[in-house]
């Protein structure tokens, strides 16, 4: 019974990703070829992965975050604050050791896992709507990120960063490692322990799980910390991959790319269930839509048409509303508090 | 007055929602000049009346007559055309708004094209003059006070030229002064030919205010009486369904004296309270009894439950189980104390709707073992199965969402949720409502075998006959006070739990 | 009407939002020689005066409860639409400013449906919106598109005197008149108070018999137009069209928005006060420019404090109206 709705959920991403990777098929013969060149895998199909990266990232974070019935929308600009420290921390080493690296991103984790909190106290315990306590960060972190980067790209000349975002290991990209760590550590957190079901759970009814002894409190201000270490992660990712920082356009509009790659994975905006591996590939194919896109040769912005064509078909299906009206489900008008209140007779 | 022509006529109105017959054949019947009471329990089927009424619930059978003529409500907007108001018990006005805008709004006089305030705000003035209140009606509806906000409401409404006023629950939040006032009011419009459709839980105001009054009962119609025709406690048989012969033949067929006196005391409840909502009171609970609460809706009962849990932070008093002292600020305090605590409203309190039945019944046992140690998947299902078994939940299928189920089983599963964690005091407010005989009488069953292993029960509920049959002490509460404790022994009545209910004799 | 002077809670953010312009107008007074002058201020509404015109519109928005993210994108849309209708189309600007007025007045209405009729998010459907219009400007060109043409000069170019020397734009004229228009609909109009009463509550209104369809659809026109115009003026003040013009402009407005004293959640908020928030932001880049060594980007830490400042006073607000309620 799980695994059918599992599969239900995530049949069609599935199917529009592969739709997707096809169509390049027409005007890439080689797309899907992947070669050994230097010690590395080169191809289309790792591309997409390494490029891929940090929304991944991002997205992972977000899929918490809205299974809470939230939004972080700080999240561009918690990824330029983010590299903005990192590439500033060792853009003056000269030394090839690692310990400025591990100094770099001891301190972006760091700050980035207090900014969070910053967002999350802000939800949890002031009790601030979530578009609004983010968007906070949203506008300053930008400016925060300037001001540490003093406005320039800065280039980073310490070799040993380029490792996190631009490096190999085992032939494949190291960035592609970051993720299938952190994925791993949430699906591991959230699945091998009962803190999946309390998001789950705090998303769908906070009123009743607070009754069932669940701090709801604690739990909102966790997932505001996870989605803010993603960030700072991919902020490291596309700082290194540059080899600079770059506090004016890193990140940029990364949060609504990020939401749509929740959305479309499954997750609802309601909050309750949430599918990490759906959001894995609803990133995916936000990131391959851009790759094709390029290929195909059409102007790169009209990217922006189909996200927004995308983002109003899967906002459509979800609505209970659209999907009565088109397709004539559930006749009944989901008046769900008269209901409750009327619930005179028999099981 | 029985030639009179009846203002307003409703005839074998049925209302469906899925898969529950909200009303069934009711009807009701309004004259100019009167003040009508709507009476009945939880779930008789009056909201949904008076949302037929209001046009915000459209009836799947019957007619309604206004003045002579068959008319259909489809919407609020029809209703107030027909000159139906109402005024709800949460003031359904927007308090962001000015008094003046709050009467006006959706009517409002224009004057060269733009809106005239200084009219409107006279006319306001003296719509309010009309109804005793002398207010600065250019101000903020919020910073007045619920009484105040209620009288506006009631001008609004007067203002739509209303021939029927229908003031749900309009006293629940109010003082004595307060209703007084309000009162005062009813009886002027009345003179006025007005027809006033009353909600209220207090007998004393319904006794006080109301030439008539119908009965419901599940959706049902029961009567229709002459109010100073009808005694307190026959009203109470009508409201919850017991005839007073049947009365006198069950309340003989008390089972068991108790033993209770002789139990150990697990908690003890001193002067706590919380203001506005439950007038401080005491409470002894001891191991392995059944403790009711009795009470009519409004009556306290469910806030002294709440207060208990921690699920509102008393004000005042002090709480000491197994003689030591607690504090509850969170529910999470009082389930760590082994106390369990199901809402009576269930799908707002109670269910996880996203979630299966499996994850629901262990939602409060993992909380209370905290999030790093899981239960594992083979330990969940045990638990789910074996409590599906113990309950006989239907479907028995413990990865079926549990907005999927219906109410009786979705109030097994919150059962099994309090269960799971072997709680030593179980608060339970009105966990029959809505359900079946077969699923009532399993919980009752449970109830009693739950106290032999020396567990603590709180029971509320509507129905007396089940208080009196389970529990082994009540207390009553009316008018959020706690008014009187029973020992529940061969002598208790079901009458004399209602005359301290209904009150006033 | 004795008590006059005794503040409403919801009046007073608009009360900090004025005290707050006066203080930095005065700070800059007092710190910079020049900065006291009418034409400083004059230039205040001469640089901000697409700002103020989708402020407005956005009021409207937010005070019934909802957001527009796609304000930006139009405006971007609205000057690419003017541009290549005048310099590739060679339209006459009878035509063109008809035409760019449209887009995103239809955008407006599109979004509006969906949100009422399906139920769906404001923030998801305007986001939409706002990658639609973005997009499509791209589509028209990924260039800039320079304009040159007398009527795009004159209305960029003039400068209309004022008394003791100074002088303002015709744009300035143009937000002026909205804003006056704009308070006029929201205090003298049904539909203006139907907005409040909608931001107060959507259930009341409905059971009050308020016209909720209309009016929401209404509203996000109405915030459509108004990026359109806005779109207009900006295209004056940049004679080009570009698809990345007013980027990130939609958060600068709700952030104007926002400090002018209008509740994020709905229902209160005055089209005075947004004004007031767009010239408070407009301080903060002339004060920078005045000090000379501050950086660009200290505007954007400003707004952002800004923004926590008068987010959390509007809680405080709102605690204590709830504190009052339950002992009241």
């Amino acid at each position: 019974m799980l695994k059918g709705m599992m599969k239900t959920k995530l049949f069609w991403p599935i199917i529009v990703l592969i739709l997707i990777l096809v169509i390049n098929l027409f005007f890439d013969r080689s797309f899907f070829s992947i070669e050994l060149r230097n010690g590395h895998l080169t191809g289309s199909l790792i591309d997409i992965l390494n490029r891929g990266a940090p929304l991944i990232l991002i997205s992972i974070g977000m899929t918490l975050v809205i299974a809470t019935k939230g939004i972080d929308l700080s999240v561009g600009s918690i990824i330029a604050m983010s590299g903005a420290i990192g590439a500033m921390t060792v853009a003056d080493t000269a030394s090839e050791g690692s310990g400025p690296l591990w100094m770099a991103i001891g301190l972006s984790l760091i700050i980035c896992l207090v900014v969070g909190g910053w967002n999350g106290l802000l939800v949890s315990r002031v009790g601030v709507q979530p578009i609004v306590a983010t968007l906070i960060l949203m506008v300053a972190g930008r400016g925060i990120a300037q001001l540490i980067t003093g406005g320039q790209i800065t280039t980073v000349y310490y070799e040993p960063y380029s490792f996190i975002g631009g490096g190999y290991l085992l032939t494949l990209p190291f960035s592609v490692f970051i993720v299938a760590f952190v994925f791993l550590m949430a699906v591991l957190l959230t699945r091998k322990t009962a803190l999946g079901l309390f998001i789950e759970s705090v998303g769908s009814n906070a009123d009743a799980s607070r009754l069932a002894g669940i701090n709801s409190k604690n739990i909102m201000l966790m997932v505001y910390m996870f989605s803010g270490l993603c960030a700072g992660v991919a902020g490291l990712i596309l700082s290194s991959n540059v080899m600079s920082a770059d506090g004016n356009n890193a990140g940029l509009w990364f949060e609504l790319d990020a939401i749509l790659a929740v959305v479309i994975g499954g997750t609802s905006l309601m909050g309750g269930r949430f599918y990490l591996m759906g959001t894995v590939i609803g990133a995916l194919i936000i990131q391959s839509l851009t790759t094709t896109i390029y290929s195909i040769g059409v102007p790169a912005e009209t990217n922006l048409v189909v996200k927004a064509l995308v983002v109003l078909v899967v906002c459509l299906l979800q609505s209970a509303e659209f999907r009565r009206k088109v397709f004539g489900i559930g006749k009944v008008k989901p008046t769900g508090e008269q209901k409750g209140r009327e619930g005179v007779t028999l099981s | 007055m029985a030639q009179q022509l009846a203002k307003l006529e409703m005839k074998n109105i049925v209302k469906e929602f899925p898969g529950v017959k909200a009303l069934s054949d009711v009807q009701l019947s309004l004259y100019p000049g009167e003040v009508h009471a709507l009476m009945g329990e939880n779930g008789a089927g009056k909201s949904t009346l008076i949302k037929v009424l209001t046009g915000v619930y459209s009836i799947d059978q019957g007619t309604v007559t206004l003045e002579g003529k068959q008319v259909s409500i489809n919407s609020p907007l029809k209703a107030q055309e027909l000159g139906i108001s109402t005024v709800y018990q949460e003031v359904n006005l927007c308090s962001n708004l000015s008094v003046t805008e709050n009467i006006f709004i959706g009517r409002e006089i224009k004057k060269y094209g733009r809106l005239a305030w200084k009219e409107m705000n006279q006319h306001a003035e003296k719509l309010l003059e009309r109804l005793q209140l002398n207010i600065d009606v250019t101000k903020l509806l919020s910073s007045y006070s619920v009484a105040i906000q209620q009288m506006v409401a009631i001008a609004r409404a007067l203002n739509v030229s209303a021939k029927i006023l229908i003031l749900d629950e309009p006293t629940s939040s109010l003082d004595r002064d307060e209703v007084q006032q309000l009162f005062a009011v009813m009886r002027q419009l009345k003179k006025d030919g007005l027809a006033i459709v009353f909600v209220s839980h207090f007998l004393d105001q319904i006794y006080e205010i109301t030439d008539r009054l119908t009965v419901l009962r599940n959706g049902e119609w029961i009567g229709e009486y002459k109010t100073e025709a009808i005694d307190r406690m026959e009203l109470v048989s009508k409201m919850i369904g017991k005839d007073l012969a049947e009365l006198e033949a069950i309340s003989s067929k008390t089972t068991d004296i108790s033993q209770s006196d002789t139990l150990e005391s697990m908690l003890q409840a001193n002067e706590v309270g919380l203001n506005g909502k439950i007038s401080p009171f005491d409470l002894e609970l001891r191991k392995g009894e059944i403790y009711g609460l009795a009470g009519l809706l409004g009556s306290g009962r469910t806030e002294m439950a709440r207060v208990l849990f921690g699920a509102d932070k008393a004000d005042k008093g002090k709480m000491t189980i197994n003689g030591k002292d607690v504090h509850f600020t969170t529910p999470r305090s009082a389930i760590l104390n082994k106390i369990g605590f199901c809402s009576e409203n269930r799908k707002t309190e109670g269910i996880i709707p996203e979630l299966t039945v499996r994850e629901n019944m262990i939602l409060a046992i993992q909380s209370v073992y905290g999030w790093f140690r899981y239960l594992s998947r083979a330990k969940q299902m045990k638990i789910a199965e074996e409590y599906i078994q113990l309950l006989n939940i239907r479907p028995a299928n413990p990865e079926q969402l549990i907005k999927n189920l219906s109410g009786g089983n979705q109030q097994k599963v919150m059962l099994a949720r309090w269960l799971v964690t072997n709680p030593d005091l179980l608060i339970l407010d009105e966990p029959t409502r809505g359900i079946d005989i077969g699923a009532k009488t399993e919980i009752m069953k449970l109830m009693t075998h739950l106290s032999k292993e020396n567990k603590s029960i709180l029971f509320i509920s509507s129905e007396i006959e089940e208080i009196l049959r389970t529990c082994d002490r009540i207390a009553v509460l009316r008018d959020r006070k706690k008014v009187q404790e029973f020992d529940n022994d061969r002598e208790l009545t079901q009458q004399d739990l209602m005359k301290e209910m209904a009150g006033g004799m | 009407m004795i008590n006059r002077l005794s503040l409403d809670y919801k009046q007073l953010p608009l009360v900090a939002t004025i005290s707050l312009f006066v203080l930095m107008f005065s700070f800059g007074s007092l710190r910079y020689t020049g900065f006291f002058s009418t034409q400083v201020f004059l230039n205040l509404f001469i640089n901000n005066a697409f700002l103020i015109v989708i402020a407005v519109g956005m009021t409207f928005v937010i005070v019934s409860g909802g957001i527009d993210l796609s304000v930006g994108s139009v405006i971007a849309l609205t000057s690419m639409v003017t541009a290549s209708l005048t310099m590739e189309a060679q339209l006459s600007p009878f035509i063109v400013v008809p035409i760019s007025l449209l887009v995103g007045t239809v955008l407006g209405v599109i979004q509006g449906a969906l949100i009422h009729f399906y139920n769906l998010q404001p923030f998801i459907v305007t986001l939409a919106g706002m990658f639609l219009a973005r997009g499509l400007s791209y589509m028209i060109s990924v260039e800039t598109i320079a304009i040159d043409h007398p009527f795009f000069n004159f209305m960029a170019n003039s400068q209309i005197p004022v008394p003791g020397g100074n002088f303002i734009s015709i744009s300035v004229v143009i937000a002026l008149i909205v804003v006056f228009i704009a308070m006029f609909v929201a205090h003298f109009t049904k539909f203006g108070r139907n907005v409040y009463a909608i931001g107060g509550s959507e259930q009341s209104a409905m059971l009050m018999g308020l016209p909720v369809a209309r009016t929401k659809i209404l509203i996000y026109t109405l915030s459509g137009f108004c990026a359109s115009l806005a779109g207009l003026i900006f295209t004056f003040y940049m004679l080009s069209g570009y698809g990345l013009h007013a980027n990130g402009m939609e958060l600068d407005t709700i952030a104007a928005v926002v400090i002018g004293g209008t509740l994020l959640t709905g229902g209160a908020g005055y089209v005075a006060g947004s004004v007031v928030g767009v010239l408070i932001l407009g301080i903060i880049q002339t004060i920078i420019v005045f000090e000379g060594t501050l950086s660009s980007w200290w505007t954007k830490i400003a707004i952002g404090a800004l923004l926590l400042l008068f987010i959390v006073l509007q809680r405080v607000i709102v605690w204590r109206s709830e504190k009052k309620h339950a002992n009241g």
